[in-house]
């Protein structure tokens, strides 16, 4: 069985040759034209007058359009319908498309789309949690309220009370490869678009709108992606829209691609959040109480900030279970980038104020922080010792496969955990200027798409009558490894090697209506349609090979490239062959829909989640006191995968994904000014981790059990929960400044070297 | 203003409270009413004038080849463009992500540079390697193209082909300083660890002998009439006589910050003279009086030539750009740039270093630290150039500290060099250079006169700390707030004490 083994990604060999084709790297038709965007410097107001004669004698430039010359839909939005592909007339922010520059190459389009004369009405922008407050400039009409138990009681009444509060910046996506799309004309209005997105039903979708035609006249088409991470669900829609109307108005090929300062400059990042809270506990930590608010900047647009806000509210408990709780969430409308979808998709936000609140109550009894922890878990599998009854989330779902508790347990003790934070202790003690920090953290993380309609997939496999076999679903590659890991399911289920599968471009023309490749549903859905289209199949194979020998269906057995059946054995080619001219189909398609999942966002009430996946990380890390520089020095994980699909490209996602969550909380700042300007917006400014940011001792092992939900061979999602594991880093920082005097440090987010000196001051009661 | 390029840093320059570069429209024009948004980007342009193509031959893996293109033509464009080679992948367009990192060798041997902020000029007379050019001619993979692949060293693999250029050149130079090696290339996906174990594993095969590459001679710059755009200067003399015909010119040395004027600004460059022909510009000689650096010395070739006089300045180095950024960016375009936030003009400036400027006039000489005289202005005639800058030969009391939000290849928030002469517990001589703490490079003269002459004690450095508050008023941006630098620079000062005590304070010294 090719599941479960360590096999590289599909596409190593043309990363490492440079023969990966991306989109820009894709061969164009002679002519093809190339396509910016000219964008606002003004964070909010109304266009009163646009001079683009001097972008239409700039060189190179077919032709500039603006919304009036739009002929359809003008709007790429992903949900509200309430985002203009170019300018309505009003300007929401820095960076809003408000012309499209055609031009006959990429160079002569940026330089053209800077040569406009537009005045604009400026009007006070919202930028601040404040400002959006203050101004009722919320998304929904009211915060949103998940509620259990009676928290203000259970706080009034409790031994201890704590409140506090917590920034938490937002972050780049910083793909490698930036937004790009291509679109061809094709006859009788078609159009063929080749898109770097994760969703290419959406951008079929936003396409047809843009050109008047349906659905079935866009063929979309990803190949790879350079990266996702969220970055590329709604994002990509712009630039797809823009080249199918250049290209319906030239009848050429169009191309655009963003630079990457515009990238930054143009597309939504991840939320940040402030969270504040109130919280009442015992004197062993427990916590009996807790109410806390989320205030999140969503940006101009409203885009997918409703679920990403629900995400984080659900993801409000961690590992804890709360039985007095009420969670308050306020998306809040600002002039600012329009935030979008990130790795983990406001879980990562909900989960750190969370462990925040626990570290804080750990700091203010004097504790470990790990005791408050397993103190707070939910109960080991889910019941209460003694009983059969199961604990539930703040939103009613019971928590019936708990294993938070065991691998905390496991890594504690591989880790050594208490001896290393024993040793740190004596090791500060002796520093006056240098102080170690240790902090291991949880990672409970729930799978399924919130939307329930989302949880779907469907697939397409044909078994040529040569034995060969093409492979199609739903699942876009953005360097996850998910096209090798469903190949090996359907290598699998035909015992074949892998050589005999080939991978091929997600294609809305031959898998429809498909979901976007996020919420790490990728191989749970995908690789269960593909089982389902592969079984269809063999089991028309296997039927006729039975009646041919005549055995029972059941007792035919495909295995090693080879089928056997009765007497019989043959080659998988053979079959095909005899299956071909048996007159029977060797086509298939597969759907599958995740099961036993019913959720109202409103109420805040059901199963969300089909299954949780959990992980657990140890950080140590070393901070100078003086100017708060700081290094992460040895990380252990324990990350539960369930049965590993690959568990090399699950340590890879682990690895990945704790890099770029400690990235999140530590070097990562994203820095508007006072005009609403992104000043971090190029890697010159905006510093994602680099090479001997990861830790100087990295040890990652998969947790060794199987899903407990019936999943494809029993593995599970692995895409987002690792970022997670990242928290672990920020609260080592934490622990270490905490070192520094008695008071708690409050370490906001993201812990640069001026955050954590002034988390240095704090624990030292400096004001 | 037209500066020798070979600088990194500021491309803002928001310590003077400048717009950041310009977005693709437009500036506002404050105080207004209406907002007016309009160019702003002189409309002389890249392409206007520069009909002045120039003609380079270099070695193209394995193959000789000629281009004719502009002379602000980048490799990246080049190679992907027009000879179809998209394997070099553009991920920033700034130098800052090694997406597109190729292998350039000439005769003082291979380097990686990045290709996207690198003009076809520049690679006359060399030889390139790109990601297409690291397998054997058969196809058979190179080490580490072959680790990377055992070791799950790519995901999304649009990073790739930069890390195996890097990978294949580092390998070649038997350099196993991983960390220090691929510090220029980002990755988003695999949190590095995998590449790593890959260039470890790598590490111990031979080098396949068509990585072996022989640069080419010049190119006759014979493309239709030799433009006075396009001029190859090849000597200090040469230099000077075009400079002064041509006070619009612009001097290319690595191009590590004119390259982003072009990608970024599509400014227009006027007349280009490349200094990758003029010999006298380039290297580092020790003489018993002074250390002399050629204007055109890489920040790799200094970093290797100042290590045993000035650790403390290789170490600051180290910190300076990337790999790719070091092999290309030179000291005197450091200097010459002006950045309030170039790290090499603080530590030049406790060097008490000299500065040599040369026009048709001759030579004249400054002290490094008064050639910065306001933000954006320094003392340089529009027909000089720096020719050299030199060091007196002293026995070494440097210590550079530089402070970011990554380790690595970060523009400083602040950067203090310190020299600190004590003799018999006494200062004797002290020289407190800052980056980032005002409009320019500048000396905490407060400070320096509290230590001046005075006992090297705890108290005296508490006063030297609060002095420093008398010296500067840094200013609030991206990378750090006004008080942060203040309290980090006083910060420095006590380090520089604490150390001496034998305190441990350097946070990538500590083991887990």
């Amino acid at each position: 069985m090719s599941v479960s083994k360590p096999l590289p990604h599909d596409a190593a060999h043309l990363h490492v040759t440079g023969a990966a084709r991306y989109v820009d790297d894709t061969p164009v038709p002679a002519g093809t034209l190339h396509l910016a965007f000219g964008l606002s410097n003004v964070a909010a107001g109304r266009i009163t007058s646009m001079d683009l004669d001097p972008v239409r004698a700039a060189p190179g430039v077919i032709d500039v359009l603006v919304a009036e010359d739009l002929p359809f839909a003008n709007d790429v939005s992903p949900s509200a319908h309430d985002e203009p592909l170019l300018s309505d007339g009003t300007v929401h922010y820095v960076g809003q498309p408000m012309f499209l520059v055609v031009a006959k190459s990429h160079l002569e389009a940026r330089f053209a789309a800077r040569q406009a004369v537009v005045d604009i009405a400026a009007e006070t922008p919202i930028f601040s949690v404040e400002d959006a407050m203050k101004a009722d400039a919320w998304f929904e009409d009211v915060p949103r309220i998940y509620s259990r138990g009676d928290p203000a009681s259970e706080i009034a009444g409790a031994t201890h009370r704590l409140s506090g509060r917590i920034e938490i910046g937002g972050q780049e996506h910083f793909y490698l490869e930036g937004q790009a799309a291509l679109a061809l004309p094709g006859e009788d209005g078609d159009m063929h678009i080749i898109s770097s997105t994760q969703h290419p039903t959406e951008i079929q979708h936003k396409v047809a709108e843009a050109i008047g035609v349906p659905m079935h006249a866009v063929r979309v088409e990803t190949r790879r992606m350079g990266g996702g991470f969220g970055g590329k669900e709604s994002q990509g829609n712009a630039l797809a829209v823009a080249c199918a109307v250049a290209a319906r108005n030239t009848g050429r090929a169009c191309k655009m691609r963003y630079d990457r300062d515009d990238d930054m400059i143009v597309t939504g990042k991840r939320h940040d959040f402030r969270i504040e809270y109130d919280v009442g506990f015992d004197d062993a930590g427990r916590i009996l109480g807790l109410d806390v608010r989320h205030f999140t900047r969503c940006g101009w647009a409203m885009d997918l900030s409703l679920p990403v806000a629900d995400r984080a509210m659900l993801h409000a408990d961690n590992a804890y279970h709360l039985p007095h709780v009420r969670i308050e969430s306020h998306r809040l409308r600002t002039n600012t980038q329009s935030a979008t979808a990130f790795r983990g998709f406001g879980g990562p936000q909900g989960m750190l104020g969370m462990e925040r609140i626990v570290d804080h109550v750990a700091g203010h009894l004097g504790l470990d922080p790990l005791a408050v922890r397993v103190a707070n878990f939910y109960a080991s599998g889910g019941h209460i010792s003694g009983t059969m009854k199961v604990q539930t989330t703040p939103y009613g779902q019971a928590v019936d496969d708990f294993i938070g508790d065991a691998v905390v347990a496991r890594l504690r003790e591989t880790s050594q955990y208490d001896a290393r934070r024993a040793a740190i202790a004596e090791w500060n003690a002796g520093q006056p200027v240098l102080k170690k920090g240790i902090a291991l953290t949880p990672v409970k993380f729930g799978i399924s798409f919130t939307l329930t309609h989302l949880n779907q997939a469907g697939a397409l496999v044909h078994v040529y009558a040569d034995g060969s076999i093409h492979l199609n679903h739903g699942g876009t590659e953005m360097g996850q490894g998910l096209f090798q890991k469903v190949a090996q399911v359907a290598a699998s289920r035909f015992g074949v090697p892998l050589t005999a599968i080939k991978i091929t471009a997600t294609d809305t023309a031959k898998v429809p209506n498909t979901s976007a490749t996020a919420a790490s549903s990728g191989s749970d859905l995908n690789g269960m349609a593909v089982k389902a289209a592969c079984d269809m199949i063999r089991d028309r194979m296997a039927a006729h090979l039975a009646e041919l020998h005549q055995c029972a269906p059941e007792a035919v057995v495909f295995y090693a490239g080879r089928v056997r059946a009765g007497s019989g054995d043959y080659s998988f080619a053979e079959v095909a062959a005899m299956t071909y001219e048996a007159r029977i189909s060797l086509s298939a398609t597969g759907f599958y829909k995740t099961p036993d999942i019913q959720w109202d966002r409103i109420k805040g009430e059901g199963r969300p989640f089909f299954y949780f996946a959990y992980g657990a990380a140890v950080t140590e890390v070393v901070i100078d006191t003086l100017t708060g520089e700081n290094r992460i020095l040895r990380t252990d994980i324990l990350h539960d995968a369930g049965a590993s699909l690959n568990p090399a490209l699950d340590i890879g996602q682990v690895e990945g994904g704790y890099v770029q969550g400690a990235g999140w909380l530590t070097t990562e700042e994203l820095v508007w000014d006072d005009a609403g300007r992104l000043r971090t917006h190029a890697p010159s400014t905006y510093k994602i981790p680099a090479c001997a940011d990861r830790p100087d001792i990295f040890n990652v092992a998969l947790w060794d059990g199987e899903n407990r939900a019936d999943t494809i061979y029993k593995s599970k999602a692995v895409g987002e929960p690792p970022l997670m594991l990242g928290i672990s880093a920020f609260l080592a920082l934490s622990d270490a400044a905490a070192a520094c005097g008695p008071h708690y440090p409050d370490l906001q987010a993201p812990a640069t070297p001026e955050a954590v000196l002034r988390a240095v001051h704090a624990a030292r009661g400096d004001v | 203003m037209h500066t020798k390029s070979g600088s990194r840093t500021p491309r803002s320059l928001c310590l003077a409270n400048n717009p950041d570069r310009p977005l693709a429209c437009c500036l506002i024009r404050p105080g207004l009413p209406l907002r007016r948004i309009e160019a702003a980007i002189p409309k002389g342009f890249w392409y206007r004038g520069r009909s002045d193509h120039m003609r380079t031959q270099f070695l193209l893996n394995g193959r000789q080849v000629t281009a004719d293109t502009t002379p602000t033509t980048t490799l990246l464009d080049w190679l992907r463009d027009t000879r179809g080679l998209t394997g070099t992948k553009e991920g920033c367009n700034e130098g800052d992500c090694g997406a597109c990192s190729v292998m350039v060798t000439d005769t003082s041997g291979a380097r990686a540079l990045n290709a996207c902020i690198l003009f076809m000029p520049q690679l006359d007379g060399k030889a390139v390697r790109t990601v297409e050019g690291i397998a054997a001619p058969d196809g058979t993979l190179h080490p580490v193209q072959q680790a990377m692949i055992e070791h799950h060293g790519s995901q999304c693999g649009f990073c790739t082909p930069g890390f195996i250029t890097t990978m294949a050149t580092a390998h070649l130079n038997g350099a196993t300083d991983h960390d220090i090696q691929l510090a220029g290339n980002l990755c988003r996906c695999t949190g590095y660890a995998p590449i790593i174990r890959a260039a470890k594993e790598a590490a111990g095969a031979p080098v396949p002998a068509h990585m072996h590459d022989t640069p080419v001679p010049f190119a006759e710059n014979t493309s239709g009439e030799p433009k006075a755009g396009a001029a190859p200067p090849t000597t200090p003399g040469e230099l000077a006589k075009w400079l002064d015909g041509h006070a619009n010119g612009t001097l290319v040395a690595g191009a590590t910050d004119v390259g982003l004027w072009v990608t970024k600004e599509f400014r227009d460059l006027g007349p280009v003279a490349f200094l990758n022909r003029i010999p006298e510009l380039a290297g580092v000689t020790v003489t018993p009086d002074v250390i002399h650096m050629g204007a055109a010395t890489t920040l790799t070739e200094l970093q290797t030539a100042i290590a045993p006089h000035h650790p403390a300045f290789a170490d600051l180095i180290h910190r300076y750009g990337s790999v790719q950024v070091r092999n290309a960016a030179t000291i005197g375009g450091n200097v010459a740039n002006g950045s309030p936030i170039g790290d090499g003009s603080p530590a030049l400036i406790a060097l008490d270093a000299t500065l040599h400027l040369r026009s048709v006039h001759g030579t004249r000489t400054l002290p490094v630290a008064e050639f910065f005289i306001a933000y954006g202005k320094q003392d340089r005639a529009p027909n000089e150039f720096i020719e050299a800058i030199t060091i007196p030969r002293q026995d070494d009391a440097l210590r550079c500290y530089k402070i970011s939000k990554r380790f690595d290849q970060d523009i400083s928030a602040l950067c203090g060099c310190f020299w600190i002469d004590v003799k018999d517990g006494t200062v004797t001589e002290a020289r407190l250079a800052f980056g980032g703490m005002a409009g320019t490079p500048v000396r905490a003269q407060h400070a320096e006169a509290v230590l001046q002459g005075r006992h090297w004690s705890e108290a005296q450095i508490r006063m030297a700390m609060t002095a420093l508050a008398d010296d500067f008023t840094p200013l609030s941006d991206m990378r750090a707030s006004a008080a942060y630098r203040m309290e980090a620079a006083q910060n420095m000062l006590w380090r520089a004490w604490i150390e001496d005590s034998g305190a441990a304070t350097n946070v990538r010294a500590v083991m887990p």
